[in-house]
């Protein structure tokens, strides 16, 4: 077969533009794979939903009166909740602003014997208001049961 | 009353845009000039109403009228006047009469300086950028009217949301909508070439200021939103891959493709299609940015509360926008290869490969962001994409482009000589070794130290090479035509950027510390000591103020006041204390109390010392003036076209100027 030099330019120039596209999807599809992180309710953890994961968020509320501090170091435990699971978390360093007993709050970290290990919490927003993600997962863990504030209180640890 | 008459203003306005949105392009398509003639008075009409109820609704928050709900929702009595008028877009209907407001000043400015262009094309442009406002300002009085009243009036109105009350919150919205609403003229002058079936590109030299001008709005923009994240959200990072920054970064990317992809359309008649296509990408991507940071389908800290009616009309809106434009760019599209052949060591090769890498960047961008969204549709949980998902993809995306970036200038268009090139990269590459030599030495072997030397000397000083280069070689006067001028500070911009974003990931001393009253702690060679914290009182908050005396080598370089300011409705809000400088910042900010009944006592402190921090928004910001320059160019100054009417040069020139 013989090809003018035209052409053989172009099919070189689409074989390299297919075999780019062929590496940018590899390496795409391999960042997410790395960088999933799933969110799971305490009473999810619970059940050994999140076993295969290492790293995953952690979604509940602040147990009331379950903040910890130590006494000479930056290191906080508290309990997240939901409606039916509760999972101690211990976490080093400063809490944000809207942290605080029975806000709703996402930790990303991993599972540390019983313990979760958080290296980053999240609290959203005003009192009133639940990211939306975390409204959803809560309500899927516990089908047709009522989310609200006092979810913390009504549930013996 | 006056909310009354803001309402109905803008269901005048909303009547005019359809007038502007539908008359003038039936008028381009039968060739009737009466009804192309209806576009201007329309496009000035329209504007007037809505500048009308853009002006009621400060009046509004100025009167602390709050039988207004959005008003009553967003101040109060205490709040200062300056954060009133920012108030006005501190929440989603009024920041959606922002855009439309910055939709209207872009279509003034179109119809004011466009006398010269083909009438027929104007007609098109101003009609497509009517049913855009059409669209917009449907959307906000079907479904987000902001002078809705509250009765019966509060005494007092909540609060706006105390991370806004900051100074660069005050114009990082109206600034960063300028950018994308500016993309809508890219958007409108290929959709009217598309319908024009327009086979010359003389269109693509008149959008091209347009384009350059929003680009350089969106750069500033994201610049004022990262630095505003740094100083206001309390922990001192300045990019988080958060859902709504990448919404303003997707165009951003998408915009910079642009603005190299219609310079080869318009000087070689290449990339036709191409240039098409990205301007409907970064207008449906500014849509969409739009959608992602006001529907709160995303987790992010930007998301208000949902209303999902809001959330379904700018799916509509969008799909119209994006489905309509590209059946019209299948339909239409320049199907013959077009322009002159080039060789690969050519300038279009090498925009090329920085057009391909820009967009699939975006579209990485553009997944990972919306990836949380998919795997909910497709049932597979609650997932986020993690940052280092998008820090390791762009990295590697956008290194072809930075290796690029010092040829640029010199490369011709068609074809280039090989040997001029090697004497670039010799004299940039040595440059950049020897100081990333240095950097080794200087920093312990730091590897991102090290490459962000390496990178941005190697752009910013192969920039400066073709500057010289341009001064020794040019006579006075001609030697930086305001085009070149801004690509060659865009280009010395990216390695500014460069070298903030790396050396200040891999110098920058990040402690949190458990710090009692009298207690020094060392960090980056700085001694802080803190002195306590005092009560302290501002117009609607109050709240501890903390003392940090910063010394080095036993003087004193600086006082430092972080605050944590509780606001009236109870919100929490830290107020980092920054000791700003241009090689690096100081950075406190007041965690809590260790015991919060003893204010007085041991506190948590987050201590920064972040080196070159600056030079991330500095690189920004020369990008933007990239933009700026670029559009002043005396050849974008469209000449008198045979079929429109006489007009005195001078004047145009004037208001070109």
């Amino acid at each position: 077969m013989s090809m003018n030099p035209t052409r053989k330019r172009r099919l070189t120039i689409v074989l390299l533009v297919v075999a780019a596209a062929v590496v940018a999807v590899g390496l795409i599809v391999f960042a997410l794979q790395q960088n999933m992180n799933y969110l799971f309710t305490p009473s999810q953890v619970q059940t050994g939903q999140a076993s295969s994961y290492k790293t995953f968020r952690l979604g509940g509320m602040v147990k009331a009166g379950s903040i910890q501090r130590s006494k000479d170091s930056l290191k906080v435990t508290f309990t997240v909740v939901d409606a039916s699971g509760s999972m101690p978390v211990e976490y080093n360093g400063i809490l944000p602003d809207l942290f605080r007993d029975n806000q709703s709050v996402i930790a990303t970290g991993h599972m540390d014997s019983a313990h979760f290990m958080a290296t980053e919490v999240l609290a959203k927003h005003d009192e009133t208001y639940m990211p939306k993600e975390l409204k959803d997962a809560m309500a899927k863990a516990h089908e047709g049961k009522q989310v609200n504030e006092e979810a913390g209180q009504d549930k013996p640890q | 009353m006056t909310p009354e008459l803001g309402q109905l203003a803008l269901i005048l306005a909303l009547l005019l845009a359809l007038a502007q949105g539908v008359l003038p392009l039936i008028g381009a398509w039968r060739g009737s000039r009466a009804l192309m003639a209806v576009a201007r008075p329309a496009a000035a009409g329209q504007a007037v109403f809505v500048a009308l109820a853009f002006v009621l609704l400060v009046s509004a928050f100025l009167s602390f009228d709050f039988s207004v709900q959005y008003v009553a929702d967003n101040s109060n009595l205490a709040l200062p006047w300056y954060y009133r008028i920012a108030a006005v877009w501190g929440a989603h209907e009024g920041s959606l009469l922002l855009w439309i407001f910055i939709l209207n000043l872009w279509t003034l400015a179109l119809a004011a300086l466009s006398r010269n262009l083909p009438e027929v094309f104007v007609a098109r442009v101003l009609g497509v950028l009517g049913l855009v406002a059409v669209g917009f300002l449907a959307f906000i009085i079907f479904t987000s009217n902001p002078f809705a009243r509250l009765l019966p009036m509060p005494p007092d109105g909540g609060d706006l949301n105390p991370v806004l009350q900051d100074p660069g919150m005050t114009f990082h919205p109206p600034v960063l909508y300028m950018g994308y609403v500016g993309f809508s003229v890219a958007f409108a002058f290929s959709i009217a070439a598309l319908l024009g079936g327009e086979l010359e590109q003389a269109w693509v030299r008149w959008a091209r200021p347009w384009t350059n001008v929003a680009w350089g709005f969106l750069s500033a923009g994201i610049v004022a939103g990262s630095w505003w994240a740094y100083a206001e959200l309390g922990w001192g990072g300045w990019w988080f891959w958060d859902p709504v920054e990448n919404a303003s970064f997707m165009p951003w990317l998408v915009g910079a493709a642009l603005i190299h992809a219609q310079a080869v359309t318009e000087k070689r008649g290449g990339l036709r299609a191409w240039t098409i296509l990205l301007s409907i990408f970064a207008f449906s991507l500014s849509l969409l940015g739009t959608f992602l940071v006001r529907s709160g389908v995303l987790t992010s800290v930007h998301a208000f509360a949902s209303d999902p009616r809001r959330g379904l009309f700018i799916l509509c809106f969008l799909a119209v926008v994006v489905g309509g434009s590209l059946l019209l760019y299948a339909m239409r599209a320049p199907k013959v290869a077009g322009g002159k052949p080039f060789s690969v060591v050519s300038r279009e090769t090498a925009i090329l490969i920085g057009n391909l890498m820009l967009t699939v960047a975006a579209a990485m961008v553009l997944l990972g962001t919306l990836f949380p969204l998919l795997g909910d549709a497709l049932n597979l949980g609650k997932i986020s994409v993690g940052p280092p998902y998008f820090g390791f993809l762009f990295t590697l995306l956008m290194t072809p482009v930075v290796l690029l970036l010092p040829f640029g200038p010199y490369l011709r268009w068609g074809k280039s000589d090989v040997p001029v090139l090697k004497k670039v990269l010799w004299r940039a590459g040595l440059a950049a070794i020897a100081c990333a030599i240095v950097a080794a030495f200087a920093t312990g072997g730091e590897t991102k130290a090290i490459a962000g030397t390496a990178a941005a000397v190697w752009c910013g000083f192969g920039t400066l090479l073709y500057v010289f280069k341009r001064w020794r070689e040019m006579p006075a006067g001609r030697r930086y035509p305001a085009e070149m001028a801004g690509m060659l500070l865009a280009h010395f911009g990216v390695g500014v950027f460069l070298a903030g974003v790396l050396l200040t990931n891999a110098l920058s001393v990040e402690r949190d510390v458990r710090v009692a009253p009298g207690q020094t702690e060392s960090i980056g060679g700085y001694q802080f000591r803190f002195d306590g914290v005092q009560h302290t009182q501002g117009p609607n908050w109050e709240g501890d103020q903390g003392t940090v005396t910063v010394m080095r080598n036993g003087s004193q370089v600086a006082v430092m006041h972080p605050q944590k300011r509780t606001y009236s409705r109870g919100q929490v809000q830290t107020e980092s204390a920054i000791n700003p400088g241009l090689f690096r910042d100081l950075y406190v900010a007041l965690g809590e109390p260790m015991d919060s009944k003893q204010p007085e006592g041991a506190w948590a402190l987050r201590l920064y010392d972040k080196p070159f921090v600056r030079w991330i928004w500095a690189g920004g910001l020369f990008m933007m003036l990239g933009g700026f320059f670029a559009a002043a160019d005396r050849r974008f100054r469209t000449k008198r076209v045979a079929d429109t009417e006489a007009l005195p040069v001078a004047a145009l020139q004037e208001s070109r100027a």
